[in-house]
Protein backbone atom coordinates (compact mmCIF):
# COMPACT_ATOMS: atom_id res chain seq x y z
CA UNK A 1 0.00 0.00 0.00
CA UNK A 2 1.27 3.48 -1.06
CA UNK A 3 -0.11 7.12 -0.53
CA UNK A 4 1.97 10.62 -0.99
CA UNK A 5 0.29 13.84 0.96
CA UNK A 6 1.17 16.93 2.72
CA UNK A 7 1.34 16.98 6.15
CA UNK A 8 2.52 18.64 9.08
CA UNK A 9 4.78 17.13 12.03
CA UNK A 10 3.26 16.80 15.20
CA UNK A 11 6.19 14.84 16.72
CA UNK A 12 9.35 12.57 16.72
CA UNK A 13 10.32 9.65 18.66
CA UNK A 14 13.99 8.40 18.42
CA UNK A 15 13.67 4.24 17.02
CA UNK A 16 16.89 2.47 17.82
CA UNK A 17 19.99 4.41 17.01
CA UNK A 18 19.00 5.73 13.39
CA UNK A 19 15.47 4.90 13.02
CA UNK A 20 12.70 7.49 14.09
CA UNK A 21 8.81 6.99 14.40
CA UNK A 22 7.48 9.96 13.09
CA UNK A 23 3.82 11.07 13.83
CA UNK A 24 2.12 13.52 11.40
CA UNK A 25 -1.54 15.11 10.33
CA UNK A 26 -1.55 14.55 7.27
CA UNK A 27 -4.77 16.48 4.69
CA UNK A 28 -6.07 13.37 3.31
CA UNK A 29 -5.09 10.94 5.77
CA UNK A 30 -5.52 12.29 9.12
CA UNK A 31 -3.31 11.65 12.33
CA UNK A 32 -0.61 8.93 11.21
CA UNK A 33 2.59 7.38 12.73
CA UNK A 34 5.40 6.01 10.83
CA UNK A 35 8.96 4.76 10.64
CA UNK A 36 11.58 7.19 8.98
CA UNK A 37 14.72 5.39 8.50
CA UNK A 38 17.96 7.62 9.24
CA UNK A 39 15.39 10.18 11.14
CA UNK A 40 17.67 9.89 14.59
CA UNK A 41 20.68 11.08 11.51
CA UNK A 42 21.84 14.61 11.48
CA UNK A 43 20.02 16.13 8.98
CA UNK A 44 16.95 14.51 9.16
CA UNK A 45 16.35 15.47 12.70
CA UNK A 46 17.14 19.18 11.68
CA UNK A 47 13.72 19.05 9.28
CA UNK A 48 11.77 16.34 11.25
CA UNK A 49 10.74 18.95 13.84
CA UNK A 50 7.20 19.60 15.23
CA UNK A 51 5.32 22.37 13.36
CA UNK A 52 7.24 21.89 9.96
CA UNK A 53 5.36 21.24 6.74
CA UNK A 54 6.23 17.72 4.42
CA UNK A 55 5.61 15.88 1.66
CA UNK A 56 5.21 12.56 2.86
CA UNK A 57 4.43 8.99 1.25
CA UNK A 58 3.80 6.11 3.10
CA UNK A 59 4.38 2.63 2.31
CA UNK A 60 3.23 -0.19 4.04
CA UNK A 61 2.63 -4.00 2.98
CA UNK A 62 -0.85 -3.93 4.87
CA UNK A 63 -2.59 -0.97 5.61
CA UNK A 64 -2.83 -1.96 9.63
CA UNK A 65 1.02 -1.73 10.05
CA UNK A 66 3.35 0.90 11.38
CA UNK A 67 4.77 1.46 7.80
CA UNK A 68 7.47 3.86 6.43
CA UNK A 69 7.49 7.39 5.30
CA UNK A 70 9.82 9.04 2.46
CA UNK A 71 9.65 12.64 3.23
CA UNK A 72 10.87 16.18 1.77
CA UNK A 73 10.73 19.30 3.47
CA UNK A 74 8.49 22.46 2.50
CA UNK A 75 8.84 24.67 4.89
CA UNK A 76 10.07 25.32 8.03
CA UNK A 77 7.30 26.40 9.44
CA UNK A 78 7.93 24.93 13.28
CA UNK A 79 11.75 25.80 13.46
CA UNK A 80 11.11 29.33 12.15
CA UNK A 81 10.06 30.62 15.62
CA UNK A 82 13.06 28.56 17.78
CA UNK A 83 13.52 32.09 19.24
CA UNK A 84 10.57 33.63 19.77
CA UNK A 85 9.32 31.27 23.17
CA UNK A 86 5.82 32.08 22.88
CA UNK A 87 5.44 31.31 18.96
CA UNK A 88 7.33 28.31 19.94
CA UNK A 89 4.95 27.44 22.54
CA UNK A 90 2.36 27.93 20.50
CA UNK A 91 3.55 25.90 17.69
CA UNK A 92 4.34 22.94 20.22
CA UNK A 93 1.08 23.57 22.16
CA UNK A 94 -1.52 23.55 18.56
CA UNK A 95 0.97 20.31 17.32
CA UNK A 96 0.50 18.50 21.22
CA UNK A 97 -3.32 19.02 21.46
CA UNK A 98 -3.71 17.53 17.87
CA UNK A 99 -1.49 14.60 18.36
CA UNK A 100 -3.44 14.30 21.55
CA UNK A 101 -7.24 14.90 20.22
CA UNK A 102 -7.58 13.05 16.90
CA UNK A 103 -7.91 9.18 16.28
CA UNK A 104 -5.12 7.71 14.21
CA UNK A 105 -5.46 7.43 10.40
CA UNK A 106 -9.29 9.40 10.73
CA UNK A 107 -9.53 11.78 8.03
CA UNK A 108 -9.91 15.43 8.85
CA UNK A 109 -8.86 17.76 6.24
CA UNK A 110 -10.44 20.46 7.76
CA UNK A 111 -8.07 19.90 10.78
CA UNK A 112 -5.35 20.08 8.26
CA UNK A 113 -6.43 23.54 6.83
CA UNK A 114 -6.82 24.79 10.09
CA UNK A 115 -3.35 23.73 11.84
CA UNK A 116 -1.62 25.40 8.37
CA UNK A 117 -3.72 28.57 8.63
CA UNK A 118 -2.86 29.09 11.83
CA UNK A 119 1.13 28.09 11.33
CA UNK A 120 1.37 30.78 8.76
CA UNK A 121 -0.78 33.37 11.06
CA UNK A 122 1.57 32.92 13.93
CA UNK A 123 3.66 36.03 11.48
CA UNK A 124 0.85 37.97 12.22
CA UNK A 125 0.76 40.96 14.84
CA UNK A 126 -2.15 39.33 16.40
CA UNK A 127 -1.39 35.99 16.37
CA UNK A 128 -2.56 35.43 19.71
CA UNK A 129 -6.46 35.89 18.65
CA UNK A 130 -5.70 33.33 15.77
CA UNK A 131 -4.30 30.70 18.40
CA UNK A 132 -7.76 31.15 20.42
CA UNK A 133 -9.74 31.10 17.62
CA UNK A 134 -7.57 27.69 16.02
CA UNK A 135 -8.77 26.10 19.89
CA UNK A 136 -12.01 26.96 18.88
CA UNK A 137 -12.04 25.20 15.41
CA UNK A 138 -10.42 22.60 17.22
CA UNK A 139 -13.32 21.85 19.59
CA UNK A 140 -15.55 21.87 16.66
CA UNK A 141 -13.80 19.73 14.19
CA UNK A 142 -13.61 17.04 17.11
CA UNK A 143 -17.84 17.47 17.37
CA UNK A 144 -17.51 19.64 20.68
CA UNK A 145 -18.16 23.05 19.09
CA UNK A 146 -19.66 26.06 21.00
CA UNK A 147 -22.90 27.46 19.46
CA UNK A 148 -21.55 31.30 19.58
CA UNK A 149 -24.52 32.58 17.41
CA UNK A 150 -27.36 33.38 19.56
CA UNK A 151 -28.13 33.60 23.25
CA UNK A 152 -29.53 30.19 24.84
CA UNK A 153 -31.97 31.77 26.76
CA UNK A 154 -33.34 34.77 24.80
CA UNK A 155 -32.56 33.50 21.36
CA UNK A 156 -31.35 36.98 20.70
CA UNK A 157 -27.64 37.68 18.80
CA UNK A 158 -26.63 40.89 20.45
CA UNK A 159 -24.42 41.38 23.56
CA UNK A 160 -23.86 37.44 23.70
CA UNK A 161 -21.12 38.31 26.64
CA UNK A 162 -21.16 34.62 28.25
CA UNK A 163 -20.58 30.73 27.80
CA UNK A 164 -22.35 28.14 29.24
CA UNK A 165 -20.39 25.73 30.88
CA UNK A 166 -23.33 23.26 30.35
CA UNK A 167 -24.53 23.39 26.98
CA UNK A 168 -21.46 25.59 25.26
CA UNK A 169 -23.94 27.99 23.97
CA UNK A 170 -23.74 31.42 24.08
CA UNK A 171 -25.44 33.53 26.76
CA UNK A 172 -26.39 36.98 26.51
CA UNK A 173 -25.11 39.59 29.12
CA UNK A 174 -29.05 40.52 30.36
CA UNK A 175 -29.68 36.95 30.78
CA UNK A 176 -26.24 35.77 31.97
CA UNK A 177 -25.82 38.40 34.58
CA UNK A 178 -27.71 36.68 37.32
CA UNK A 179 -25.65 32.74 36.87
CA UNK A 180 -22.20 35.33 35.83
CA UNK A 181 -20.71 33.35 38.70
CA UNK A 182 -20.99 30.05 36.99
CA UNK A 183 -21.02 31.28 33.16
CA UNK A 184 -17.68 31.28 31.11
CA UNK A 185 -16.70 34.89 30.18
CA UNK A 186 -16.90 34.67 26.17
CA UNK A 187 -14.30 38.01 24.48
CA UNK A 188 -16.17 39.87 21.85
CA UNK A 189 -13.12 38.87 19.45
CA UNK A 190 -13.98 35.22 19.32
CA UNK A 191 -17.32 36.35 18.12
CA UNK A 192 -15.49 38.51 14.90
CA UNK A 193 -15.61 41.84 17.28
CA UNK A 194 -12.25 44.14 17.46
CA UNK A 195 -8.76 42.80 18.49
CA UNK A 196 -8.47 41.23 22.00
CA UNK A 197 -6.70 42.31 25.09
CA UNK A 198 -4.37 40.36 26.91
CA UNK A 199 -7.67 39.63 29.64
CA UNK A 200 -9.82 38.49 26.53
CA UNK A 201 -6.83 36.41 25.18
CA UNK A 202 -6.57 34.77 28.80
CA UNK A 203 -10.24 34.86 29.20
CA UNK A 204 -11.12 32.67 25.46
CA UNK A 205 -8.07 30.50 26.46
CA UNK A 206 -9.81 29.40 29.49
CA UNK A 207 -13.25 29.32 27.84
CA UNK A 208 -11.64 26.74 25.33
CA UNK A 209 -9.49 24.66 28.11
CA UNK A 210 -12.55 24.45 29.88
CA UNK A 211 -13.95 22.05 27.17
CA UNK A 212 -10.93 21.00 26.02
CA UNK A 213 -10.02 19.46 29.51
CA UNK A 214 -14.06 18.09 30.25
CA UNK A 215 -14.71 16.99 27.07
CA UNK A 216 -11.71 15.99 25.04
CA UNK A 217 -9.25 15.12 28.08
CA UNK A 218 -11.79 13.51 30.20
CA UNK A 219 -13.25 11.08 27.23
CA UNK A 220 -9.73 10.46 26.63
CA UNK A 221 -8.76 9.74 30.54
CA UNK A 222 -5.51 11.32 30.22
CA UNK A 223 -4.32 14.80 31.49
CA UNK A 224 -4.03 18.11 28.91
CA UNK A 225 -0.77 18.08 27.06
CA UNK A 226 1.66 19.65 28.80
CA UNK A 227 2.83 21.87 26.35
CA UNK A 228 -0.91 23.73 26.26
CA UNK A 229 -0.47 24.57 29.88
CA UNK A 230 2.40 26.11 29.54
CA UNK A 231 0.82 27.89 26.47
CA UNK A 232 -1.62 29.50 28.96
CA UNK A 233 1.75 30.39 31.55
CA UNK A 234 3.24 32.08 28.92
CA UNK A 235 0.43 34.61 27.94
CA UNK A 236 -0.15 34.95 31.57
CA UNK A 237 3.43 36.05 32.08
CA UNK B 1 27.44 -22.91 17.51
CA UNK B 2 28.76 -20.72 20.31
CA UNK B 3 27.78 -22.11 24.12
CA UNK B 4 25.13 -19.97 25.75
CA UNK B 5 27.51 -18.14 27.79
CA UNK B 6 29.26 -16.72 24.91
CA UNK B 7 26.15 -16.60 23.11
CA UNK B 8 24.48 -14.25 26.23
CA UNK B 9 28.06 -12.31 26.03
CA UNK B 10 26.89 -11.63 21.82
CA UNK B 11 23.49 -10.65 23.07
CA UNK B 12 24.63 -8.14 25.91
CA UNK B 13 26.70 -6.54 23.66
CA UNK B 14 24.62 -6.41 20.48
CA UNK B 15 22.36 -4.53 22.89
CA UNK B 16 25.20 -1.68 22.74
CA UNK B 17 25.16 1.74 20.65
CA UNK B 18 26.94 1.06 17.51
CA UNK B 19 26.87 -2.43 17.91
CA UNK B 20 24.67 -5.66 15.99
CA UNK B 21 24.51 -9.01 16.42
CA UNK B 22 27.55 -9.38 13.71
CA UNK B 23 29.56 -6.77 15.14
CA UNK B 24 29.11 -7.90 18.80
CA UNK B 25 30.09 -11.96 17.14
CA UNK B 26 33.39 -9.68 15.70
CA UNK B 27 33.83 -8.62 19.45
CA UNK B 28 33.54 -11.21 21.58
CA UNK B 29 36.08 -13.10 19.11
CA UNK B 30 38.36 -10.59 19.31
CA UNK B 31 37.86 -10.31 23.19
CA UNK B 32 38.96 -14.08 23.33
CA UNK B 33 41.69 -13.93 20.65
CA UNK B 34 43.03 -11.14 22.82
CA UNK B 35 42.59 -12.23 26.22
CA UNK B 36 45.12 -11.17 28.18
CA UNK B 37 45.83 -8.10 26.13
CA UNK B 38 41.89 -6.76 26.03
CA UNK B 39 39.51 -9.13 27.99
CA UNK B 40 40.77 -9.60 31.46
CA UNK B 41 41.69 -5.72 31.53
CA UNK B 42 38.25 -4.76 30.01
CA UNK B 43 36.68 -6.98 32.60
CA UNK B 44 38.50 -5.46 35.32
CA UNK B 45 37.37 -1.75 33.87
CA UNK B 46 34.25 -2.60 33.72
CA UNK B 47 34.14 -4.09 37.27
CA UNK B 48 36.10 -0.80 38.73
CA UNK B 49 33.34 1.51 36.60
CA UNK B 50 30.49 -0.38 37.14
CA UNK B 51 31.10 0.07 41.22
CA UNK B 52 32.63 3.50 41.21
CA UNK B 53 30.70 5.67 38.35
CA UNK B 54 28.13 7.54 40.11
CA UNK B 55 25.66 10.32 39.00
CA UNK B 56 26.76 13.88 40.48
CA UNK B 57 25.05 14.64 43.16
CA UNK B 58 25.91 18.98 42.02
CA UNK B 59 25.84 18.53 38.34
CA UNK B 60 24.09 15.39 37.54
CA UNK B 61 27.39 14.36 35.31
CA UNK B 62 29.10 10.49 35.70
CA UNK B 63 32.57 10.24 37.62
CA UNK B 64 34.12 7.80 39.84
CA UNK B 65 33.97 10.71 42.54
CA UNK B 66 30.94 12.43 43.77
CA UNK B 67 31.51 15.52 43.35
CA UNK B 68 32.20 14.84 39.68
CA UNK B 69 36.20 16.36 38.86
CA UNK B 70 34.59 19.23 36.58
CA UNK B 71 32.68 20.71 39.53
CA UNK B 72 35.68 19.85 42.33
CA UNK B 73 37.74 21.60 40.33
CA UNK B 74 38.66 25.01 41.93
CA UNK B 75 40.22 26.48 38.50
CA UNK B 76 37.07 26.40 36.89
CA UNK B 77 34.75 29.30 36.72
CA UNK B 78 32.05 28.78 39.29
CA UNK B 79 29.88 32.00 37.72
CA UNK B 80 29.16 29.95 34.56
CA UNK B 81 26.71 27.58 34.80
CA UNK B 82 26.08 25.73 31.01
CA UNK B 83 22.93 23.88 31.12
CA UNK B 84 22.92 20.44 28.72
CA UNK B 85 20.58 17.42 27.78
CA UNK B 86 22.58 14.69 28.81
CA UNK B 87 25.90 13.74 29.60
CA UNK B 88 26.78 13.28 25.92
CA UNK B 89 26.47 16.77 25.05
CA UNK B 90 28.78 17.76 28.22
CA UNK B 91 31.27 15.33 27.04
CA UNK B 92 31.20 17.39 23.45
CA UNK B 93 31.36 21.27 25.31
CA UNK B 94 34.57 19.65 27.17
CA UNK B 95 36.38 18.66 23.88
CA UNK B 96 36.26 21.64 22.71
CA UNK B 97 38.43 23.12 25.63
CA UNK B 98 36.49 26.63 25.32
CA UNK B 99 34.16 26.64 28.13
CA UNK B 100 36.08 26.74 31.89
CA UNK B 101 32.84 27.34 34.08
CA UNK B 102 30.60 24.29 35.05
CA UNK B 103 27.69 22.45 33.93
CA UNK B 104 24.21 21.26 35.01
CA UNK B 105 23.04 18.34 33.36
CA UNK B 106 18.93 18.08 33.04
CA UNK B 107 18.88 14.24 31.77
CA UNK B 108 16.58 15.17 28.85
CA UNK B 109 14.23 17.71 27.35
CA UNK B 110 10.53 19.13 28.13
CA UNK B 111 8.51 16.42 25.63
CA UNK B 112 4.93 16.46 24.99
CA UNK B 113 5.19 13.09 23.26
CA UNK B 114 6.99 11.24 25.70
CA UNK B 115 5.17 13.36 28.56
CA UNK B 116 8.22 14.77 29.65
CA UNK B 117 7.22 17.76 32.18
CA UNK B 118 9.93 19.96 34.43
CA UNK B 119 9.51 17.90 37.45
CA UNK B 120 11.50 14.82 35.51
CA UNK B 121 14.32 17.05 34.65
CA UNK B 122 14.90 18.27 37.91
CA UNK B 123 14.55 22.24 36.80
CA UNK B 124 14.21 22.90 40.56
CA UNK B 125 17.40 21.65 41.10
CA UNK B 126 18.89 24.16 38.65
CA UNK B 127 16.99 27.17 40.32
CA UNK B 128 18.56 26.44 43.78
CA UNK B 129 21.66 25.71 42.47
CA UNK B 130 21.45 28.93 40.36
CA UNK B 131 20.68 31.32 43.46
CA UNK B 132 22.86 29.11 45.92
CA UNK B 133 26.12 28.87 43.85
CA UNK B 134 25.80 32.49 43.06
CA UNK B 135 26.16 32.07 39.62
CA UNK B 136 25.82 35.18 37.46
CA UNK B 137 25.66 33.81 34.38
CA UNK B 138 23.56 30.82 32.64
CA UNK B 139 24.24 29.61 29.05
CA UNK B 140 21.60 27.05 27.77
CA UNK B 141 23.27 25.30 25.59
CA UNK B 142 20.05 22.62 24.31
CA UNK B 143 19.63 21.55 21.27
CA UNK B 144 18.36 23.57 18.46
CA UNK B 145 14.86 21.65 17.86
CA UNK B 146 11.23 22.59 19.41
CA UNK B 147 11.88 20.33 22.29
CA UNK B 148 15.43 21.69 22.69
CA UNK B 149 14.20 25.43 22.62
CA UNK B 150 11.04 25.31 24.47
CA UNK B 151 13.13 23.48 26.97
CA UNK B 152 15.56 26.54 27.40
CA UNK B 153 12.94 29.18 27.10
CA UNK B 154 10.85 27.23 29.81
CA UNK B 155 14.45 27.91 31.90
CA UNK B 156 14.58 31.21 30.79
CA UNK B 157 11.33 32.13 31.75
CA UNK B 158 11.90 30.36 35.45
CA UNK B 159 15.33 32.25 35.80
CA UNK B 160 13.80 35.91 34.99
CA UNK B 161 14.22 38.56 37.83
CA UNK B 162 16.77 36.38 39.95
CA UNK B 163 19.54 38.19 38.85
CA UNK B 164 21.66 36.08 36.72
CA UNK B 165 22.33 36.85 32.77
CA UNK B 166 20.92 33.78 30.78
CA UNK B 167 22.22 33.08 27.15
CA UNK B 168 22.23 30.62 24.86
CA UNK B 169 24.03 29.07 22.41
CA UNK B 170 24.37 30.94 18.71
CA UNK B 171 22.45 29.21 15.69
CA UNK B 172 23.55 29.47 12.00
CA UNK B 173 25.66 28.22 9.68
CA UNK B 174 28.45 25.69 10.62
CA UNK B 175 31.98 25.30 9.80
CA UNK B 176 32.68 24.46 6.47
CA UNK B 177 29.08 24.76 5.56
CA UNK B 178 27.93 25.36 2.09
CA UNK B 179 24.63 27.24 2.09
CA UNK B 180 23.19 25.23 -0.78
CA UNK B 181 23.43 22.09 1.31
CA UNK B 182 22.08 23.31 4.33
CA UNK B 183 18.60 23.43 5.29
CA UNK B 184 15.92 26.47 5.65
CA UNK B 185 16.08 26.66 8.98
CA UNK B 186 19.41 26.62 9.78
CA UNK B 187 19.99 29.63 6.84
CA UNK B 188 17.26 31.49 8.51
CA UNK B 189 18.60 31.39 11.97
CA UNK B 190 22.21 32.68 10.94
CA UNK B 191 20.15 35.04 8.47
CA UNK B 192 18.95 36.91 12.22
CA UNK B 193 21.77 36.06 14.25
CA UNK B 194 24.06 37.50 11.16
CA UNK B 195 26.94 40.28 12.99
CA UNK B 196 28.65 43.15 11.85
CA UNK B 197 32.19 42.78 10.06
Amino acid sequence: MEWTDEAILLGTRRHGETAAVVTVLSRAHGRHAGLVRGGAGRRARAALQSGNRLQVTWRGRLAEQLGSFAWELLAAEGTRWLADAVRLGAVASACALVDFAFPERESHPRAYESLLALLAGLADAHWRETYARWELDLLAELGYGLDLSSCAVTGRNDELAYVSPRSGRAVSLSAGEAFRDRLLALPAFLRGQGHASADEIRAALTLTGYFLERRVAAQAGRPMPAARTRLVGQFAA
Amino acid sequence: MAGSEIERLIQLLARLPGLGPRSARRAVLALFSRRAALFDPLMEAMARAAESVRVCSVCGNIDSSDPCAICADEARDGAQICVVENVASLWAMERTGAFRGRYHVLGGLLSALDGVGPDELGIERLLARAASSGAREIILATPATVEGQTTAHYIAQRLAGRGVAISGLAQGVPMGGELDYLDDGTIGAALAARRAL
